[in-house]
């Protein structure tokens, strides 16, 4: 990866390197605790890491100016496989955390793997782990593709990849020792936050520096979502993030929200964390990668106009259907749920506007995996879309609040919709990115598909029936007028519930194993270069046009 | 409209800025007011803040995550209301930073736990929670009888949250590592400075049963006996209300 960096960028990449490692070491050596001490410790790792490979290549000869005649594809490659390890990472935990609702003494006595420090690894790991290298990825591959434009430099996407990852990382080895702001999909410090904001700062100007150099005269819809999912996950990311440390040297910060505005800012984000992260990013995918895949133009242009502009618009209001008959005056939770029904019909919109291209390919759904695999996500996409308009009508959410509908919902989402979209999205990029004909092995593309559909069907059955006992159970009354069950019954109810879902993920599980396997054995194969990149060819004048992917 | 749009896409910035200006109007409309308009918060004279101990509780609380399975908000809705008491009300949490609401019930509601059971049932409780419920799939919190308290950076806790407008003295925030040494050891001198301090009110006693040393499970335990005994507000609320109406 170094070797195909200029001179300058070698010099830039050496630079931010040694800035990092100084920023490590001076966290390391004047931390206040023990937990700042070794955050200082990683990032002067990750920061002396780089200083190595960026010096082993240093000398090298800078490559020819032949490399601008093609896409660059190396960060997205990174991307890839940084997504598929976070997967089965993230995911193995999430099986863990499921067994430990089942069988809670399946931990050692140790306070990193208990519960409550697992479960924010498993929803960081895999939204931003898995999601956002997917996100980074394919809005890297996308971007330059419809705006037929190589990335302006070879240094920021590099930056953006790795201090993303950084991040994760800091995240994550931070809940394991119990750094946390405890506000769910923002559990990260104030110091990984701020670095978060710089790396999404770089990412968004790469972003329209890329757009600004298009040899295309319109921005392609996937664009579209995808600026969406940039600019406002910063401005919700900083907004929520907001918190005074107690010490500039330590770990531990307060929110500068308390209470009642605590809790809308906090649904505000969480909800538009959804939205913006695991709705729009995910639908640029779906909006380059389906099309392309089933070979067919998008159903209706104005239909994607609408329903972009109405879910970017719609979206913001709902977080209040999170904090129904709570303490929060009652005039946002109506306005919370007025739009939440609204939002109904662009996330139709968007998904039926995803089947309708596929009119005409069935065939082709029936015998691809792959383009199968988005056809279920744009099916999941509509199912979790009306279950949330449904579930944030007040007297339903009274009964599915606080329960493992929730949950149901939440992996009918993240798993049939996120998830599957981008395996799709993957085996479909994958080889085209290492030029290959196909994947190393179709007949694993199908086993994981199976895989997949399996496990989603069985957790989120498995949850629907689970939160609709408890929620009932919850709220029973005898013939008395007493609540005729404790909570404890309520709890001894979800147990073979909670085996059946452990179960439908070590499914889901095995199948992200699966997929590692073969992405990985993709990239491994060492036939001649195929031709198979089915995108449009770069318009560079004076460069011989073999070396270049035939064009549509 | 379409063609408006066919021009808009051709423009990266009109674009952008079309985007924060549609993703930036439901968030000031509904967020924006709640720091301004009167009685979204209630007015009670008689809300405290907590002590040293419970606010180091407090942490813990959220570094172990209790919060992924234990919400804070009891719904006004009639048997929340009769499982764990008057509905929450948005002073309560006045103080929190961050609130600790909740959105999964995994284990029950502890908005209304303090005084529900004794400072030993906890202590067994969260050393093994199957020892006093066999049932129960709460994990086990034995290193916090094993780990001391952490105090000495107490007072830059209780300064910052003082900058965001808990309303700690001075001499609270000078005081907070003794108070917090002196609520959980009656017999020490630190004792004395604490109900000065924080009111007769405050409970002053070993809470985990070893009077030798001030360990994390004091203060968790702490901080849960006093889950819904910041104000009496509620309680008020509900008199006031007729009796099963609570929704
Ligand atoms: C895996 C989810 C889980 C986590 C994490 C968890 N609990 Fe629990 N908790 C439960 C369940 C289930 C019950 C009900 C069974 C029982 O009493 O043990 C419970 C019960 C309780 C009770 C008794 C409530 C009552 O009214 O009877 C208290 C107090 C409590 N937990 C405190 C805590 C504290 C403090 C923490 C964090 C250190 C914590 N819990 C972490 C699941 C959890
Ligand atoms: C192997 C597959 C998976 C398993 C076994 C699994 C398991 C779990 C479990 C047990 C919980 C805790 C539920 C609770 O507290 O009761 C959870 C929560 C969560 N998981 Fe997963 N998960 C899987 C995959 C995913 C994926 C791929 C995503 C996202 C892309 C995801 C996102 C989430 C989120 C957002 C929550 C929090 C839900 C809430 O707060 O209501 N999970 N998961
Ligand atoms: C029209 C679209 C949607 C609406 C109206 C909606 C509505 C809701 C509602 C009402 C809740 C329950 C809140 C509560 O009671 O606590 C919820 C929770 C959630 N939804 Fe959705 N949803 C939608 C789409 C999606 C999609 C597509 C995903 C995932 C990809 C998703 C992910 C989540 C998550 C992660 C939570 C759990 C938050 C938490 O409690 O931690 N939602 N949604």
């Amino acid at each position: 990866m170094v070797l195909n960096l200029t001179r300058s960028e070698r010099q830039g990449a050496m630079i931010v390197a040694v800035l990092l490692s100084l920023v490590g070491l001076v966290m390391t050596l004047f931390g206040a605790d023990g937990y700042f001490s070794t955050h200082g410790f990683i990032i002067m790792l990750a920061g002396m890491g780089t200083v190595f490979l960026v010096g082993r290549g240093y000398d090298a000869p800078e490559p020819s100016d032949e490399r601008l005649a093609h896409y660059y594809d190396d960060p997205v490659k990174a991307g890839v496989i940084l997504a598929m390890f976070w997967a089965v990472f993230a995911m193995f935990v999430g099986d863990w955390v499921a067994w430990l609702l089942a069988y809670p003494d399946m931990t050692f006595d140790a306070a990193w793997a208990s519960f409550g420090r697992l479960r924010p690894v498993h929803t960081t790991g895999v939204i931003f782990g898995f999601g956002g290298n997917a996100l980074i990825a394919t809005s890297f591959y996308v971007m330059q593709r419809t705006c037929r434009a190589r990335l302006p430099d070879q240094l920021s996407p590099w930056f953006v990849i790795l201090g993303y990852n950084l991040f994760c990382i800091l995240s994550v080895s931070g809940y394991f020792m119990g750094i946390t702001q405890s506000k769910e999909y923002a559990e990260a410090e104030w110091y990984a936050d701020i670095w978060l904001v710089v790396v999404w700062v770089v990412y968004f100007l790469l972003y329209l520096r890329t757009l600004q150099r298009r040899n295309e005269p319109h921005i392609y819809v996937a664009n579209w979502y995808y600026l969406a999912f940039i600019v406002v996950v910063a401005m919700l990311h900083i907004v929520n993030n907001l918190a005074l440390p107690v010490s500039w040297f330590g770990a531990k910060s307060y929110t500068i929200y308390s209470g009642v505005q605590d809790a809308m800012i906090q649904w505000w984000y969480g909800h538009n964390a959804v939205a913006f992260f695991l709705t729009s990013g995910f639908l640029g995918m779906m909006y380059y990668f389906l099309p392309k895949r089933a070979n067919r133009p998008i159903f209706s242009y104005r239909l994607s106009i609408i329903s972009f502009w109405g879910i970017t618009f719609s979206y913001i209001w709902v977080g209040s259907h999170h904090l129904h008959y709570t303490a929060l005056p009652h005039w946002v939770q109506t306005l919370g749920v007025t739009f939440s029904i609204i939002l109904l019909v662009p996330s139709w919109a968007s998904a039926g506007n995803a089947l309708l291209t596929l009119n005409g390919a069935w065939d082709k759904v029936r015998d691809d995996a792959t383009l199968r695999f988005m056809m279920v996500a744009a099916v999941f996409y509509g199912l979790t879309t009306f279950e949330g308009s449904f579930m944030a009508i007040r007297p339903v959410n009274s009964l599915s609040h606080y329960t493992d509908w929730t949950v149901a919902h939440v992996h009918a989402g993240t798993l049939g919709w996120v998830s599957m979209i981008s395996y799709g999205a993957f085996y479909a990029m994958v080889p085209w990115i290492w030029k290959q004909k196909k994947m190393f092995s179709p007949r694993l593309v199908e086993v994981h598909f199976w895989l997949s559909v399996a496990g989603t069907f069985i957790y989120v059955f498995a949850m629907w029936n689970s939160g609709i006992i408890q929620g009932l159970m919850w709220r029973t009354y005898n013939d008395v007028g007493t609540l005729s069950y404790s909570f404890i019954d309520s709890m001894v109810a979800m147990h073979p519930y909670y085996i059946a879902r452990a179960f439908g993920g070590f499914l889901f599980l095995l199948g992200a194993c699966v997929g590692l396997y073969n992405i990985w054995k993709t990239m491994k194969v060492r036939t001649p270069a195929m031709v198979s990149d089915p995108s449009r060819p770069l318009p560079v004048a004076g460069v011989a046009a073999g070396s270049v992917e035939a064009g549509e | 409209m379409f063609g408006f749009h066919y021009k808009l896409e051709r423009k990266a910035i009109g674009f952008v800025i079309a985007i924060i200006i549609a993703a930036s109007i439901g968030g000031i409309v509904e967020i924006a007011p709640l720091f301004t308009i009167e009685g979204t918060v209630e007015d009670v004279p008689d809300m405290r803040v907590y002590t040293p101990l419970e606010l180091a509780g407090r942490n813990i609380y959220v570094r172990e995550g209790c919060y992924a399975c234990h919400s804070q908000m009891i719904r006004s809705l009639s048997d929340e209301v009769e499982r764990y008491g008057p509905y929450s009300l948005a002073v309560e949490s006045k103080y929190d930073h961050p609130m600790l609401w909740g959105s999964k019930r995994t284990g029950p509601d502890l908005a209304r736990l303090g005084d529900k059971y004794s400072d030993e049932w906890h202590v067994r409780h969260l050393n093994n929670p199957r020892d006093v419920v066999p049932e129960s799939v709460m994990p086990r919190y034995g290193w916090l009888l094993r780990t001391p308290l952490k105090v000495e950076d107490m007072s830059g806790h209780l300064a910052v949250l003082a900058k965001l407008g808990v309303p700690y003295s001075q001499e609270m925030i000078d005081n907070a590592p003794s108070d917090a040494i002196g609520q959980a050891q009656p017999d020490r001198d630190e004792a004395g400075g604490v109900a000065e301090r924080y009111g007769d009110a405050t409970n002053i006693r070993v809470f985990d049963g070893n009077p030798s040393r001030v360990t994390e499970m004091d203060a968790v335990v702490a901080y849960l006996q006093i889950l819904g005994k910041l104000t009496d507000a509620a309680h008020r609320q509900q008199d006031a209300e007729i009796p099963g109406d609570a929704s």
